[in-house]
């Protein structure tokens, strides 16, 4: 199974290992992550006013490039971008119009390109119980705890991930792969997010509360699919400190195929 | 000046899709907003304060830029208000001023250090300036 | 050609403030057919209707049209003058001039112009009009209460005391319904067993009433007056007239993993068990998902332990057929599952609890012998927040909830509130509220002593975030009056969920065709007017079934809904409505398209010979019950051969309706 793929500009640079991670997993669950061609940065947020419109451009394109109709993403900010950017697509026409007119495509976008997590595409094109066929090297006896964030979560509506006040497929992945997820009730709530860079006093009770929360209800690593979310839960914790890493890590960790 | 008001109420309304009039005033928003100490005007005084005319008192106050964009507000909503949009178009209007932006491009390029992901480099870039 | 007179009303200044009425009756003058055209103030006044009746005799009118309100309205009004001044009842038609015209027109000349359009319709379709007899049907006297909640018992106890048999048609082992799970009430504080239990032995001990409990309505056909219902009683493996409730067999029973329905799951209950002491029929019951007999073949105790020899294995389901004059549904609430807010940690917290689940833990007879302790660690919390108006109130669009507010939460929350500071004066007890809400007599004072005299903290504003810290609940909402977010770290909190109809109310609704509105709650004749009566004749509304409501106003409800059923039953006949479908035999060619869409189950076909100019065969053809037949016209409209046509409201006059529009 060929899927077109976006690494998004994090992935190319600070959170290369999580990319790094991904292909080799998806190699070993025989599936090919096909880059697409000449993709640009999504904008890292997604803006929010309905006049935005060139600040959309670049989901649009990379939505366009889709040439398998599944577009994979592996970064929260990139696949909440450009999942929210489809969205917009298919019901706003005043958007639709205006991005088309702008960018004169050769064939406009037709509104089908399917933006998958790669989450996603485990949960719901393999299924976890291949998964955990598939894992060589189950994780037994250890206690990982999902960092969901927001992006990926939020608005429930348009994302269609997961349950927003109480998503499991994290939970249901660490266990596919041996482990023991560990619930905790702020895994689903804010990081301090992009504020760190002039609030980090912000961040650093936002993942204070988070890393706080973990531990006591018996974390002993955190998983998120976020670099932003990464980098705060690392650089601003404070009082509390938890090893984090990129879900794909912990999946090519199973699947046998992280070293090499 | 009531124009001006009025011109920016509803640019600021027309761009966020909220509808002031939805809110009962129950704040949801600010019960749930991770910012909320960081903020002079919390999310539901945003909705009420465009409400009411005064726009320019949010456009003039650091709590545009204490948003974190966690969309926890829009989600909780019960009345489907979606307090962080218009904070968001609050925003918007401010730094789509001229020389309004909060921090210009070089500011924010010498927050990069080797572990500062291009994310949140990015994210800077376009929620402080224009 | 027709005599017809018309008659345009001003309805004071709600007609003639949009519609020149003078220029509605002059114009009526010239339209064929009519020989008489007046106005006057009020049309349904006592003057209004003579001025009808002296035109009648006067001009020997055939037909009238009365230019006014909506039909609903004074449709019958009319037809009585017209019958009284000698006049067939359905000759009369009503031109509504006022809802479709005055109220939502403001430009005069406008309204004017459509006022004559809608009078001229009218007359038109007057011109069609055949007079018609009603029929009569005879009525059985006995009514079917589905539920046995206060709402029910009281309309059933109502119902008997008139000398009518009644039938309570209870789901649940034992009737008593949610108000026997409350433990106080509100604004009295009396005990809720201690005024709803001598209810239930009243209702069982009366010889009118026939309480059927652990059975559901299965089937209902048939019209007002003469229903016919099919019930089906439950297996409960337990001969009722055998079991004395000496609770021996609970004891004894073996397999303990049972969910305490009656304690909202917070406990276990044995296999077989009655829900609680007062239980009516106080007889047990034995459930089949639990019982080690009759999953594995194996055990048997509680037979060898029963002295009255009332157990039996090997019960089967029970099919009860019974006629009904009257249906009254008394269905009432459930309160909904909060999980999926779970900002506030329903689902992953044992000391999350629901206001019901803490009226279980504050009853003497509930899991904790109505000692307030914490499901987690049975321990006495000290710290106890409520948030009122969860999953109340939400714009549908969010998808958070009802849009309607629950009515009983704010008084239950401050009952709760109250009742914990005075029995525990230790603890403390914060309330998230949005507005408090206490239209009902002594209920704000009742909310201000929870304030002023027990010091209940309360705070305008929601929450927005409930975690788990330690053994505490780090409750996170906003203080809208302090301007402040605060944090509480509570050892207890309380949901004041929304209630929503039981969930076997959609398909009862469906069942006896009485409407409902989008939430499932039971719709009204008449919001104002008809508020116990559903629109399906014969079909009666008591308790939350028709919507949010407490005791007293069920309670209340229930009586009204027992008087409109006791005005039924006590007719011998009732008078049908004559216009009802009927089928042209020389037309219909047996397809049975008629039959598949009608609601009411009104059409059946028959062999029969059919004589018309050269024809002579036997045909299957539909025939109408005209008892049955509710008049909605779904077979004319579907018939493709024209056949089926509608006495009243006959294809031929909707075109000459259609026709005199487009003049």
């Amino acid at each position: 199974m060929i899927y077109s793929y976006y690494p998004g500009c994090t992935l190319k640079d600070r959170a290369k290992e999580m990319d790094k991670y991904a292909r080799a997993s998806a190699a070993a669950l025989g599936i090919e992550l096909r880059e697409i061609p000449e993709w640009q940065c999504c904008g890292a947020v997604y803006p929010q006013a309905s006049d935005e419109i060139a600040s959309r451009l670049s989901a649009v394109r990379a939505l366009m490039n889709t040439e398998e109709g599944k577009l994979v993403t592996m970064c929260s900010a990139c696949h909440h971008v450009i999942k929210r950017t489809n969205y917009d697509w298919n019901r706003d026409a005043d958007f639709r119009m205006k991005a088309t007119n702008y960018m004169k495509p050769e064939v406009p976008y037709d509104g089908s390109t399917q933006v998958l997590h790669f989450l996603e595409v485990i949960r719901d094109e393999i299924g976890f119980e291949e998964l955990k066929k598939k894992v060589v090297n189950p994780l037994t006896g250890r206690k990982i705890g999902a960092f969901y964030g927001c992006m990926v979560l939020r608005p429930g509506k348009e994302l269609a991930f997961d349950d927003p006040e109480n998503p499991q497929i994290i939970e249901d992945f660490i266990r596919a792969l041996g482990a023991e997820p560990v619930k905790y009730p702020y895994r689903n709530e804010c990081c301090g997010a992009y504020v760190a860079l002039e609030n980090k006093n912000c961040a650093e009770t936002q993942v204070d509360r988070a890393l706080n929360s973990a531990i006591a209800n018996g974390c002993e690593e955190l998983i998120t699919a976020c670099p932003l979310c990464m980098y705060n839960l690392v650089e601003n914790a404070t009082r509390h400190k938890l090893p984090v890493r990129y879900f794909t890590e912990l999946l090519a960790e199973a699947l046998g195929v992280k070293e090499g | 000046m009531e124009n001006h008001v009025q011109m920016l109420t509803e640019t600021a309304l027309r761009i966020s899709g909220v509808n002031p009039q939805k809110c009962m005033k129950c704040g949801k928003c600010s019960g749930t907003c991770p910012s909320y100490d960081a903020m002079e005007y919390h999310p539901h005084q945003f909705v009420a304060m465009v409400e009411k005319g005064q726009i320019e008192k949010l456009m003039e106050s650091d709590s545009i830029y204490m948003c974190l964009s966690c969309m926890a507000c829009v989600e909780r909503c019960p009345r489907g208000v979606e307090p962080g949009k218009l904070v968001e178009a609050v925003r918007l209007m401010k730094i789509r001023q001229q020389d309004q932006n909060r921090k210009n491009g070089n500011d924010i390029a010498a927050f990069a250090d080797e572990n500062v992901p291009q994310q949140l480099l990015m994210a800077a870039m376009r929620k402080y300036r224009k | 050609m027709q005599k017809i007179g018309v008659f345009v009303c001003w309805c004071g200044s709600n007609i003639a403030g949009t519609v020149d009425v003078e220029a509605v009756s002059e114009a009526m003058k010239s339209v064929p057919g009519v020989v008489y055209s007046a106005n006057y103030q009020y049309m349904c006044s006592a003057a209004g209707q003579k001025l009808i009746a002296d035109a009648i005799h006067e001009h020997h009118l055939d037909g009238i049209v009365v230019a006014s309100c909506s039909p609903r309205m004074h449709e019958n009004t009319f037809r009585k003058t017209a019958e009284a001044a000698g006049l067939n009842p359905y000759m009369v038609e009503i031109a509504n001039i006022r809802e479709q015209c005055s109220w939502i027109h403001k430009d005069k000349e406008e309204g004017t112009a459509k006022a004559i359009v809608l009078a001229r319709t009218a007359v038109a379709k007057l011109l069609h009009n055949k007079p018609l007899q009603a029929g009569t049907s005879a009525v059985t006297k006995r009514a079917l209460v589905i539920g046995g909640g206060i709402a029910g018992i009281q309309t059933a106890l109502d119902v008997a005391d008139a000398g009518y048999e009644v039938d309570i048609v209870e789901q649940r082992p034992t009737i008593g319904g949610r108000m026997a799970q409350l433990d106080k009430t509100f604004p009295t504080l009396d005990c809720s067993a201690c005024i709803l239990t001598p209810k239930m032995v009243e209702a069982s001990q009366n010889e009118k009433i026939n309480i059927i409990s652990y059975a559901k309505v299965e089937k209902v056909d048939g019209f007002v007056g003469n229903f016919k219902a099919t019930i089906r009683k439950k297996a409960r493996f337990v001969d009722e007239t055998k079991c004395t409730g000496c609770s021996l067999c609970m004891s004894k029973c073996p397999s303990k993993k049972g969910k305490d329905e009656f304690n909202m799951e917070m406990n276990n209950r044995p296999a077989i068990y009655i829900p609680f002491a007062q239980a009516i029929p106080n007889v047990a019951v034995i459930d089949p998902e639990q019982c080690l007999k009759l999953k594995t073949g194996k055990c048997g105790l509680c037979e060898k332990v029963c002295t009255a020899g009332a157990i039996n294995y090997k019960q089967q389901d029970e099919l009860i057929e019974r006629e009904y004059g009257a249906i009254v549904v008394a269905t009432g609430f459930k309160p909904i599952d909060p999980s999926p807010l779970n900002e506030y940690g329903y689902a992953d917290n044992a000391d999350v609890i629901t206001s019901l689940e803490l009226e279980r833990l504050m009853n003497a007879a509930g899991p904790t012998k109505g000692t307030l302790l914490r499901p987690s660690d049975l321990q006495h919390p000290h710290e106890i927040v409520f948030i009122q108006c969860v999953g109340s109130r939400c714009d549908e669009n969010t998808k958070r909830g009802k849009p309607y507010c629950s009515k009983i939460c704010c008084m239950y929350t401050a009952k709760h509130a109250m009742l914990i500071r005075d029995k525990y004066p230790d603890t403390k007890v914060h309330v998230f509220y949005i507005d408090v809400r206490t239209p009902g007599k002594n209920f704000d004072e009742f909310y201000r002593r929870a304030v002023e005299q027990y010091g209940v903290d309360y705070i305008k504003g929601m929450v927005g975030k409930v975690a788990k810290e330690g053994d505490k609940l780090m409750v996170r909402g906003s203080d809208l009056i302090n301007n402040q977010q605060v944090e509480i770290a509570a050892d207890l909190v309380v949901l004041a969920t929304a209630i929503e109809p039981d969930p076997t109310a959609r398909s009862i609704g469906t069942m006896l065709t009485a409407s409902m509105d989008t939430n499932d709650f039971f719709t009204e004749a008449h919001a104002k007017l008809r508020p116990v009566e559903s629109p399906t004749a014969g079909i009666f509304l008591s308790g939350v079934a028709q919507g949010p409501k407490d005791v007293p106003e069920t309670v209340a409800q229930a009586s009204a809904a027992a008087a409109k059923v006791i005005g039924l039953l006590a007719k011998d006949h009732l008078v049908t409505n004559p216009c009802v479908a009927y089928s042209n035999e020389l037309l219909c060619n047996g397809c049975s398209q008629c039959e598949k869409v009608c609601p009411y189950g009104a059409i059946t076909y028959i062999e029969k010979e059919v004589r018309g100019p050269g024809v002579r065969e036997v045909r299957r053809i539909a025939q109408v019950n005209p008892a049955v037949c509710q008049g909605c016209g779904a077979c004319t409209v579907t018939c493709p051969s024209g056949a089926m046509d509608l006495k009243g409201f006959a294809n031929k006059q909707i075109m000459a309706e259609v026709d005199a529009i487009c003049l």
